[in-house]
């Protein structure tokens, strides 16, 4: 097993973390685990290294997927900036490095959706998209099951919902 | 007006106090936030940080919760010991301190919200609290964060949730976190355990001034990691839970300390004692280690009634940024360390000689 920071020496350091049920594992050579400050874990934090490590090559692989070198076309921002810093150009990167960040994010964070607070002028527009989206689920399910009374209601529900967002 | 002078005083900030003060220093909750349709601060040319600058800095400062008269400056406006010294407070970070033009800091009066402007985000908000109070600092800094969507409006998005220049803080963009004196720990050598057990539920351990410091004085900070795909208060709620599980782990290794080597201990706070008091060199390091031997003293009941305000103060006194304060010439480690030491030996003179007598050692 090569190490995956330097890609050159046998790792001989695994260091393994479990976060709901979620195993993140870094192997590395007992040089880079001692530059990454593994054996003092008051300094090391596995999230810092995984970006540090997992970010770039993510990041390489979409942007290769995609065809080639990919920019923001807002700011400027490259792939190349991104593994350099670590950070992203503008709000509009996100969009532009998705394919890359999902993968990354999901090593990083509990999720890849988030749950948390939601700004006042968005929320009733957000609770809107959410019930439709459901909505449209139910209808394909109800039609699946060739129950079409209910699709026929949730049908009108979703005409409703639409004109809802219409106002929104 | 002049950020030192609009500082509370070490001696007034020490005084405060909330639960489980003897163990957690204080509590704080940071959101990050960015202004929509703005590249993030470290991508922004300067025309574009001085512009967001100027809307933020007065948008933060008219908010009900910033209180009357505010501080607010520029960040190429304070000098280079105004920012240690609000580094040294824990108000700004050290990459902060590092900014200049195009970033600024906002501070409401009794220094419970203080807001920087342009670091790696547009905004970094913060609430502080003494004690444990992680529930009271996130419900501070959501409100903070409520009133001031009503005035700007800030890079959102359905999936991922507030934007942010790091993805390691997006979605929430919330970072909880508190600060812990675990003497205890460290002297029965099981604190490197708690870190990894701590680090394996997901939350990070850092030394007293953040990212990448040494955990001088026995002072530890525990913090989330993860941003996205839970709720504000499921993070503030799972750190607590840990932290409260901290907090026993540090009584009770206190107590195993005194029943089974109360000789090591009285040892290593007499001696704490002795070096305070009677040093005529003495660095930064070796101060805030003897100090928080100190602290433990004073929380065992060994220095009558000396509280433990007086020990935290000179935590703060005895920092480099501190003893610069009054020196016009730029002070150097030597000097410093002589300074600290007079300064040291000035203050313990109250402090009564330790007394082990009415301690007690065995659990009843």
């Amino acid at each position: 097993m090569q190490c995956q920071v330097c890609k050159k020496a046998p790792a001989t350091v695994h260091y393994t973390s479990i976060v709901d049920n979620q195993v993140k594992k870094v192997d590395m050579c007992e040089a880079c685990a001692q530059e990454k400050g593994v054996n003092d874990p008051a300094s090391f934090s596995l999230a810092d290294l995984l970006l540090g490590l997992g970010a770039s090559q993510k990041m390489e692989e979409a942007s290769t997927a995609a065809g080639g070198d990919q920019n923001c076309p807002q700011c400027g921002f490259t792939q190349a900036d991104f593994k350099k810093s670590g950070r992203l150009g503008c709000s509009h990167c996100y969009e532009v490095f998705a394919d890359g960040l999902d993968a990354l994010l999901k090593g990083m964070h509990k999720g890849t959706h988030h749950k948390g607070k939601v700004p006042a002028s968005l929320r009733r527009a957000t609770d809107v998209r959410a019930k439709m989206t459901k909505l449209e689920a139910d209808l394909k399910a109800a039609i699946g099951r060739e129950d079409f009374e209910l699709a026929a209601t949730l049908r009108d529900e979703i005409k409703q919902a639409k004109k809802a967002e219409a106002e929104v | 007006m002049n950020v030192l002078d609009f500082l509370i005083t070490p001696a007034e900030a020490c005084q405060r106090s909330g639960p489980n003060d003897k163990i957690v220093f204080s509590s704080r909750v940071r959101l990050a936030r960015n202004l929509k349709g703005v590249p993030f601060p470290g991508h922004a040319k300067k025309a574009d940080r001085l512009k967001s600058l100027e809307t933020l800095v007065p948008a933060v400062s008219g908010l009900p919760q910033m209180g009357t008269e505010p501080f607010a400056e520029a960040m190429d406006k304070l000098t280079a010991l105004d920012k240690q010294i609000l580094v040294e407070r824990h108000l700004i970070s050290r990459e902060h301190a590092a900014k200049g033009v195009g970033s600024g800091f906002v501070l409401n009066k009794d220094e419970t919200v203080c807001v920087m402007v342009n670091e790696e985000d547009h905004l970094r908000m913060q609430a502080l609290r003494p004690g444990l109070q992680l529930k009271q600092a996130w419900m501070a800094i959501d409100g903070v964060d409520s009133s001031l969507q009503e005035k700007v409006e800030f890079a959102f998005s359905d999936q991922y949730g507030f934007l942010t220049a790091c993805p390691t803080n997006l979605g929430t963009g919330i970072r909880v976190s508190a600060m812990l004196h675990l003497p205890g720990l460290v002297l029965a050598e099981q604190i490197n355990q708690i870190i990894q057990a701590v680090n394996k539920l997901g939350l990070a351990v850092r030394g007293l001034y953040g990212e990448g410091t040494e955990a001088l004085g026995n002072i530890f900070q525990v913090s989330n990691q993860m941003t996205l795909g839970e709720t504000e208060g499921e993070i503030v709620e799972r750190i607590n839970k840990v932290l409260l599980q901290i907090i026993e782990h540090e009584e009770n290794a206190r107590l195993a300390q005194l029943e089974k080597k109360p000789k090591v201990l009285f040892n290593h706070i007499g001696r704490a004692y002795g070096g305070l008091s009677h040093s005529h060199i003495i660095t930064s390091k070796e101060t805030m280690n003897l100090l928080s031997l100190l602290r433990l003293g004073v929380d065992l009941g060994m220095f009558g009634s000396t509280p433990k305000s007086l020990v935290d103060e000179l935590f703060l006194l005895s920092q480099p940024g501190h003893l610069q304060i009054g020196h016009p010439e730029k002070l150097d480690a030597e000097v410093r360390d002589a300074l600290r030491a007079e300064l040291l030996r000035q203050r313990m003179k109250v402090v009564p000689a330790p007394d082990h007598t009415g301690v007690v050692t065995k659990a009843a």
